[in-house]
């Protein structure tokens, strides 16, 4: 083997691997769409995050305007302090509703903003008061059937308390 | 005398367990030294990179054609199993982040250790233990030539760097093959293969962290074919059973590592 057309080939075989590795930065991770500009930190008070992790994404209107950084237990509230940073060019008013949503039915939680109508601006630093909790499912099942068993009940109730001669009656 | 002649073939077992054990142990030794010493006499293969570069073409770009090719299979085939699986609850689209996830963080790697230690690991164990047998590297010493800063570094450095561009080259050949298969074949959307694929894989959770993985292969396979053609019997037999020993003990340490070293990256 001629040592310049050696020499090519390896030029070749190197040139693919750093295309390669550059493809899989590029085209498949995260390394170009992760990257938001500068952010402020604002936090939020949550009674229960659900499975929210560091780094999920925070949407308003479905874009996302930043990351969530941190997630503390309050032990003195019994509460979540949510850290959001979010993109210095998107400001929200100071009365931002923030809630824990879920991407489709199975899929990963994240922030979702939605701006009130105030004057004054998030700086950072500054706390979001307004909140909705992740929505536990077996919470919401328990719930429902609890509603159910009270108007069954409800519905016997009534039945037991008056007679057919009664219900006719009042039909009348 | 039965239970007596019971008892000698026990302790016969028993001594051939222990023989078995020491040899292995000195084994592991000789070869954390021959390790340590291509370390050291890496110098000249860097000094003469040439030499490296010889090696490069051999152990990497002679395997690519063989990378190139599974890879493309194995993208192909992870999408089909994957679409399979994955329409039953409606979520076809996630099969870009299955295919993308278990290329670059498994089977990237590992495949590649895999065939590197096949194609060019039994390469390095053959041409070595030939050079013994034909006492090639004796001539060097008697030249004064230090045959592991001219033989075994330059094979080490020329393993340990085409084996990281091997797996990438493997991932995203194996990415382009289940797109092809995802998008074009079974009609999954164009978009959302690759969004949801870019939303999912994390450059340094998963992309550096493969990488790393096969740097670690790189050495290890390397390392594995140099000491087995360096320590090989310089008989036919010898050299015969040392290119199989490469790709035994190659392809179990890869699995073996692989396991430590996801649990690692997994904790971390």
């Amino acid at each position: 083997m001629d040592r310049t057309t050696l020499d090519l080939w390896v030029g070749i075989f190197v040139a693919i691997g750093v295309a390669a590795l550059f493809g899989l930065a590029m085209k498949v991770g995260n390394l170009t769409s992760s990257k938001i500009g500068p952010t402020y930190a604002v936090t939020a008070a949550f009674d229960n995050v659900g499975s929210l992790k560091p780094n999920a994404p925070v949407k308003s209107a479905g874009v996302v305007v930043g990351r969530v950084d941190t997630i503390v237990f309050n032990s003195e509230a019994y509460e979540a302090i949510v850290t959001l940073n979010l993109d210095k060019r998107y400001a929200f008013p100071i009365d931002t509703f923030a809630n824990i949503y879920t991407a489709g039915l199975l899929g990963e939680q994240y922030v979702g903003l939605e701006a009130g109508g105030d004057e004054v601006v998030l700086k950072n630093g500054d706390k979001i008061d307004k909140t909705q909790d992740a929505i536990v499912l077996e919470k919401m099942i328990s719930q429902f059937l609890f509603n159910k068993a009270s108007e069954a009940e409800a519905k016997a109730d009534v039945k037991a308390a008056a007679p057919a001669g009664v219900e006719l009656d009042v039909l009348k | 005398m039965m239970k007596s002649s019971l008892m000698l073939s026990f302790i016969r077992h028993l001594r051939g367990m222990g023989h078995r054990m020491i040899e292995r142990t000195w084994r592991l030794g000789a070869g954390a030294r021959l390790f340590f010493l291509a370390i050291v006499y890496s110098g000249e293969s860097f000094k003469r990179f040439h030499l490296t570069l010889r090696e490069i073409y051999f152990t990497g770009v002679m395997s690519l054609l063989i990378i190139i090719v599974s890879a493309f299979f194995v993208g192909m085939v992870l999408a089909l199993q994957g679409y399979n699986t994955l329409q039953k609850y409606g979520s076809s689209e996630a099969i870009g982040v299955l295919v993308a996830l278990a290329l670059v963080r498994e089977l990237g790697p590992v495949v590649t250790a895999l065939l590197f230690a096949g194609r060019a690991g039994t390469a390095i164990t053959a041409e070595i233990g030939l050079m013994k047998t034909t006492e090639q590297l004796s001539a060097m010493e008697m030249m004064a030539v230090n045959p592991i800063a001219r033989v075994i570094a330059p094979r080490f450095w020329a393993g340990v760097i085409s084996m990281p561009i091997l797996a990438s080259i493997f991932s995203m050949v194996g990415i382009l093959g289940g797109y092809l298969v995802a998008v074009p074949l079974i009609g999954v959307d164009d978009g959302a293969f690759w969004s949801q694929m870019q939303a999912n894989v994390d450059f340094s959770a998963d992309i550096v962290n493969g990488v790393i993985k096969s740097v670690v292969f790189g050495v290890v396979c390397t390392m594995i074919a140099l000491f087995e053609g360096f320590d090989a019997p310089p008989t036919a037999e010898g050299v015969s059973r040392a290119t199989t020993r490469t790709v035994v003990i190659s392809s179990l340490t890869v699995l073996g590592l692989d396991f430590i070293l996801t649990s690692f990256m997994l904790v971390i």
